[in-house]
């Protein structure tokens, strides 16, 4: 066939399927001894077949600096450029002239994932997690302040770049 | 009689008690062994190795909605899951699973009810069981389940005629048809699956129909019938049906080991059907009967998760054009042999017996698997280009 097809060869008459019963069975018993490849999650997370991806975009984490300030200078480019419109940020600037965020909310149900802020952030704050274990037990939980951003532990995205599609 | 009625009470607990529990150990059993095959684990969750599944299942069930379709009729709706438990359970009663048991007021056959008529009583109470899904299936009032339960009757009758042939052989060679004398004749001599292969083959094929299980599990059929029979039904109606599944398949097995497995008996040894009976050998019967019954349990749960099932014209051109001639066939070739052997050659039962019908067996099963094999039994999915 010119596009490839593969025509199955199907038995045009009554067939037995006694010799394939037999072989079925036989296949079916040799399973039973075969090694499972269920991964019992609470217990574990990953397996030699399933890791998560490095470029898991999941919830957002702030890094801080040595002084355990939030990285962020509220230069406003987060808000600006995100899709879901989902960034609350209201900016403060001190004595020194150093500009901070007042307020930073991430409504994680608005979000969308698409790391836009992390690739917009100049100052390499915002980050999305590699992280998916978020249950809460009522919806306003899931509007994060600049507090929990920053108390957030999980390890973050290594964001795609297409020029270097392999990561190297 | 005070002793008689107690003994019998006791054994109906024990075994009612035994039977629910092993049900219950089966449900898990087979979604353990189903998941091993398929390279998964399986519910291992509630307690060690999920032992207690079963458990968290029947609460589940008890403590959900019992719903009754607006259409339904409400009498045989409910009447329905009950009629196809009940038969399902009575059915063990006559199945000796053990050698006597001595005790100080005498001793106790380990059967529920030593009836003379005891395989007649299998097959009536066996059949009885597709009442209540054809129950079911009209009492829903839901198209589906109609067919299912139409599909479960047509198949019982199909199939019920194969079965009844393949275990007239076994009646012949007994003798009897008191199941605790089919076992003693096959402990005296040799297991009845030897001069008897192919009435085996017949009667476990058959036997995978009666009870509804994958290849034969037409009148559920999931993928066509949604559930076929027990559709409308949920909560603890619907475990009823699953328990009476379960039950007439240990009733199944049980009958298989009984007929053609000798029963309790323990091979290569007569230490265990002479009497004087003692405890011991109670217990070891017990454990002979157990083991084997779970073999073919097994074997259920197997072929279950191995086959696809059959289409509906397929299951019923194997029903009567393959299994009916075949198990009349045999039958008369068997009733003739036996003859030759009794009359003419003028042999008794014993392992010489068996073993010459069983070389008889042998050459049948040869052209006979060659001619299942060569084909033309199954309609294949392009059967319309026939030449």
């Amino acid at each position: 066939m010119a596009i490839g097809l593969k025509v199955m060869k199907r038995p045009g008459t009554q067939v037995s399927y006694l010799r394939a019963t037999l072989k079925g069975m036989a296949l079916t018993f040799s399973h039973l001894w075969r090694p499972k490849v269920t991964m019992q999650y609470p217990e574990e997370k990953s397996s030699k077949d399933w890791t998560l991806s490095p470029r898991w975009r999941g919830t957002h984490r702030m890094l801080t600096d040595e002084q355990g300030r939030a990285k962020c200078v509220a230069c406003g480019l987060c808000p600006q450029i995100c899709p879901a419109n989902c960034i609350k940020l209201v900016p403060g600037e001190d004595e020194h002239g150093n500009r901070y965020p007042l307020i930073y909310e991430i409504d994680e149900f608005r979000c969308v994932f698409c790391g836009y802020c992390q690739e917009v952030c100049p100052e390499e704050a915002i980050h999305v997690g590699v992280h998916y274990e978020n249950a809460e037990y009522s919806r306003d939980r899931f509007v994060y302040d600049l507090e929990r951003l920053c108390a957030q532990t999980h390890p973050v995205s290594t964001l795609w770049d297409p020029s270097d599609p392999k990561g190297e | 009689m005070t002793f008689f009625l107690v003994s019998s009470i006791i054994k109906i607990i024990v075994v009612f008690t035994v039977i629910m529990v092993g049900v219950a150990l089966l449900t898990l059993a087979e979604r353990r062994i189903c998941a091993w095959m398929q390279d998964r684990l399986g519910p291992n969750r509630v307690g060690p190795q999920g032992l207690f599944q079963p458990a968290a299942d029947g609460l589940k069930n008890l403590l959900k909605e019992e719903t009754l379709p607006a259409q339904a009729d409400k009498v045989l709706f409910l009447l329905a899951p009950a009629m196809s438990f009940v038969p399902a359970l009575l059915t063990f009663a006559v199945i000796p699973f053990a050698t006597p048991l001595p005790t100080p007021w005498g001793d106790v056959d380990m059967v529920v009810a030593n009836l003379p008529v005891g395989f007649l009583y299998i097959l009536a109470f066996g059949s009885l069981g597709v009442y209540g899904i054809v129950l079911a299936g009209w009492a829903s009032n839901n198209k589906y389940s109609l067919l299912g339960g139409l599909r479960a009757s047509a198949q019982m009758i199909s199939y019920e005629i194969a079965m009844g042939m393949s275990t007239v052989a076994v009646l012949l060679l007994a003798g009897n048809v008191t199941l605790s004398e089919v076992v003693a004749r096959q402990a005296q001599s040799i297991w009845f699956v030897f001069p008897l292969s192919l009435a085996y083959f017949i009667f476990i094929v058959a036997a995978f129909a009666e009870t509804n299980r994958l290849p034969f599990d037409l009148p559920e059929a999931e993928g066509e019938l949604i559930a076929g029979y027990h559709t409308e039904y949920s909560a603890m109606k619907f475990s009823m049906f699953y328990i009476a599944e379960y039950s007439n398949m240990v009733t199944a097995s049980a009958l298989m080991t009984t007929l053609f497995f000798g029963g309790w008996d323990i091979p290569f040894t007569t230490w265990d059907n002479t009497p004087p009976w003692t405890v011991l050998k109670t217990v070891a019967t017990l454990a002979a009967f157990c083991l084997k019954v779970s073999c073919f349990l097994f074997l259920y749960i197997w072929v279950r998760w191995t086959l696809p099932r059959f289409r509906y014209d397929q299951l019923m051109a194997l029903g009567w054009k393959v299994m009916l001639p075949l198990a009349l066939g045999y039958l008369t070739v068997i009733a003739t042999a036996l003859w030759i052997l009794h009359a003419v050659l003028g042999w008794a039962y014993d392992t010489r017996f068996g073993l010459a019908l069983f070389g008889l067996n042998v050459l049948l099963a040869i052209p006979l698997f060659f001619v299942l094999d060569r084909g033309h039994i199954v309609a294949g999915s392009m059967a319309g280009e026939r030449a």
